[in-house]
């Protein structure tokens, strides 16, 4: 059984944590992401999880590290300056393997910007934000039901790939009010599972992994006692600073990631097929950029919209497919240009790339998309 | 005490990183024996340390280990707590790690009196990055970054702790081991927040910048300097000079964070149904 609701996108993906079996939160509050919290503030404590309103935005996300090392699937909610905060432990997450949702709805910057307007400016804070190189997990929600769906997912991706996974919002998205269909009864969707150790605690090494470059994780209180660093280490856990373990340690966590792209690349093709200028856009913009293309077809331009869901790791494949066919690409975003310079980059050149950038704090309009559109037919 | 090291230490983590008369083995050597003394099992204790030289402490010994980042090791403790409230959870922190980069962590773990118990390894300086003036160098001091003394003012931790709401507060020193492996036993015991401040020497960093001597001498200092608190209040203020009183400094019941909000969930269940 299912049930209709009128809802906004931040608690969609409060809903869609608790259908994967969330039991902990904690963040610290900062517009426009706060209704994530306040959902889940209310909701955990009736299926038996945790909310945790910390000191700062640095403890909200070091105390979900501390519960996923028990076992929990965690989650922290921010926007753009708390994101920053964050940056150093999502680091740490990456080089530690500790499972973990962060969502980040987007708010105007840089610094304070304009707290309840839209933008799409963390786009390459997502990539690399931290320090170091880590390969990242970010998806990016396009619709109220695309936000519970896709919170679920990010969970299937960050308990398999022992990684955080980053929920990347706008405003629009985490703000709109729409339709959405919601189980009754979330016991049946299927909670998304970490992999335990098979062997006993004294043969457990925390970070051996497998045939898949994931190593089994082990909750703390468990039986399996281990060691947790932020220091490169060996398959121990303990520090190791050679050359040769600094190499294996970090090869391993981007290989885990890039090995799996087919699996975790996720996008949608709109009006695909003949399309020869093509539009690409996500998030919130993409929702002008279906319209943008409808109007189009209906004057007869052959346009079409490619929508990143993945936007990290970056659909490269896909983007050159693309590139092979279109006579235009345009990049639409809520920026003065980020995407747009990792699609120039995987075009490398089989098409002329236009950018569409707006950071006004105002959304991108279907009809000055469509003015662009006709611009290049 | 080879046997509680066979039996607590991680085989092959030994010799450990410190430097020649340095005090930490010695807190850490008895945060084991108040692990002993308790006869807790291995399993249900988590040891959470930030960056310094303090926080290397974690990976030597055998529990559930955490070295986490610099000055975070309290949020990532408490979430430890609040996931697995069963262990007993042991925070292995330093002066800098805690109450500079981690000060509002420290206040605000206080204020909740969530069940963890802090050993802050006071050494007063920065040892890992090499003597830099930390918030609990005294005054006038010098250090790398303070080469015509400290302008600074120390915070007191005990009275910190105590007025941001922690229910458990001890100091003692790595002369004083007997009494500070039974501060930190009754400090795992106490069900709230407790810290620990534990005074230690670093000859290299801070005492040879201040010419305290060598180990030896720091000890004697801490020796010199460490008054149990009921003969340390007796004293006038010309006898306390110079002085600091150790042992339990300030102990309370309050109710504990953990339980309280599993409360919170048994009532929301209950009222669910």
């Amino acid at each position: 059984m299912s049930k209709v609701y009128l809802m906004q996108g931040n608690q969609a993906v409060a809903e869609g944590a608790i259908a994967a079996g969330v039991k902990f939160f904690g963040g610290y509050p900062i517009t426009p992401s706060t209704e994530v919290a306040e959902s889940l503030a209310k909701m955990l404590p009736t299926v038996g999880g945790k909310f945790i309103q910390m000191e700062d935005e640095i403890a909200g996300i070091g105390v979900i590290i501390g519960a996923s090392l028990t076992g929990m699937k965690v989650m922290t909610a921010t926007s753009g300056p708390g994101f920053s905060l964050k940056q150093e432990l999502i680091g740490y997450a990456c080089i530690a393997e500790i499972p973990m949702v962060i969502v980040n709805v987007q708010r105007v910057g840089p610094s304070t910007g304009q707290p309840t307007a839209p933008a799409q400016g963390d786009v390459m804070q997502a990539r690399w934000g931290t320090h170091g190189d880590h390969p990242i997990i970010a998806l990016t929600p396009g619709s109220v039901p695309e936000c519970f769906d896709l919170t679920i997912k990010a969970y299937e991706f960050s308990e398999k790939y022992r990684t955080p996974v980053i929920l990347l919002l706008d405003e629009i998205i985490g703000h709109m009010r729409e339709k959405i269909e919601l189980p009754d009864n979330y016991d049946e969707i299927a909670k998304p599972q970490r992999k335990l150790p098979q062997v006993p605690p004294e043969e457990y090494k925390a970070y051996q992994a497998d045939a898949d470059l994931v190593p089994a994780m082990a909750p703390f209180g468990s039986g399996y006692r281990w060691h947790v660093t932020g220091l490169v280490h060996d398959e121990y856990g303990f520090p190791n600073g050679s050359p040769a373990a600094t190499q294996k340690c970090l090869d391993r966590l981007h290989e885990k990631i890039n090995n799996n792209l087919d699996d975790i690349v996720l996008y949608e093709n709109y009006c695909m097929d003949d399309a020869e200028t093509v539009v690409i856009a996500y998030g919130g913009t993409a929702r002008s950029a279906y319209a943008a293309v409808d109007a189009a077809r209906a004057k007869g331009i052959k346009a079409g919209l490619f929508r990143p869901i993945t936007m990290w790791p970056f659909p490269a494949k896909q983007i050159a497919e693309i590139a092979g066919k279109a006579k235009h690409i345009i990049v639409a975003e809520m920026n003065y240009g980020q995407y747009v310079i990792e699609v120039e980059r995987a075009v490398a050149g089989k098409a002329p790339v236009t950018l569409h950038a707006k950071y006004n704090s105002e959304a991108i309009t279907p009809d000055e998309l469509l003015a662009r559109i006709e611009s290049l037919k | 005490m080879e046997q509680i090291i066979d039996k607590y230490f991680r085989p092959g983590r030994l010799p450990h990183i410190w430097c020649p008369g340095c005090g930490n083995g010695i807190i850490t050597g008895a945060i084991v024996k108040a692990v002993d003394k308790l006869a807790l099992e291995k399993n249900d204790v988590a040891v959470v340390s930030g960056i310094g030289c303090s926080s290397r402490a974690s990976g030597y010994l055998d529990f559930n280990t955490v070295h986490s980042a610099h000055g975070r090791a309290l949020p990532v403790a408490t979430g430890v707590k609040l996931g697995q409230p069963r262990l007993k959870v042991i925070v292995v922190t330093g002066d800098g790690d805690a109450t500079a980069i981690g000060g509002n962590h420290f206040i605000h773990a206080a204020r909740r009196n969530i069940d963890l118990t802090v050993v802050l390894f006071n050494n007063n300086i920065y040892g890992m990055t090499g003597g830099q003036y930390s918030p609990l160098t005294p005054a006038n001091s010098k250090a790398t970054t303070a080469p015509y003394g400290t302008v600074d003012r120390p915070f007191d931790v005990t009275e910190l702790a105590k007025g941001a709401g922690a229910t458990f507060v001890a100091r003692s020193t790595t002369f004083h081991t007997q009494l500070l492996v039974d501060v930190i036993a009754q400090g795992i015991q106490h069900e709230g927040f407790s810290l620990i401040e534990a005074i230690t020497a670093c000859p290299i960093s801070f005492g040879r910048q201040n010419k305290m001597g060598g180990a030896p001498d720091m000890m004697k200092w801490q020796k010199d300097r460490g008054v149990m608190l009921a003969a340390y209040e007796k004293m006038t203020d010309e006898q306390k000079e110079g002085k600091f009183p150790i042992g339990v400094l300030y102990k309370t019941e309050a109710p504990e964070y953990s339980a309280e909000y599993d409360k919170v969930i048994a009532r929301v269940q209950k009222g669910a149904k």
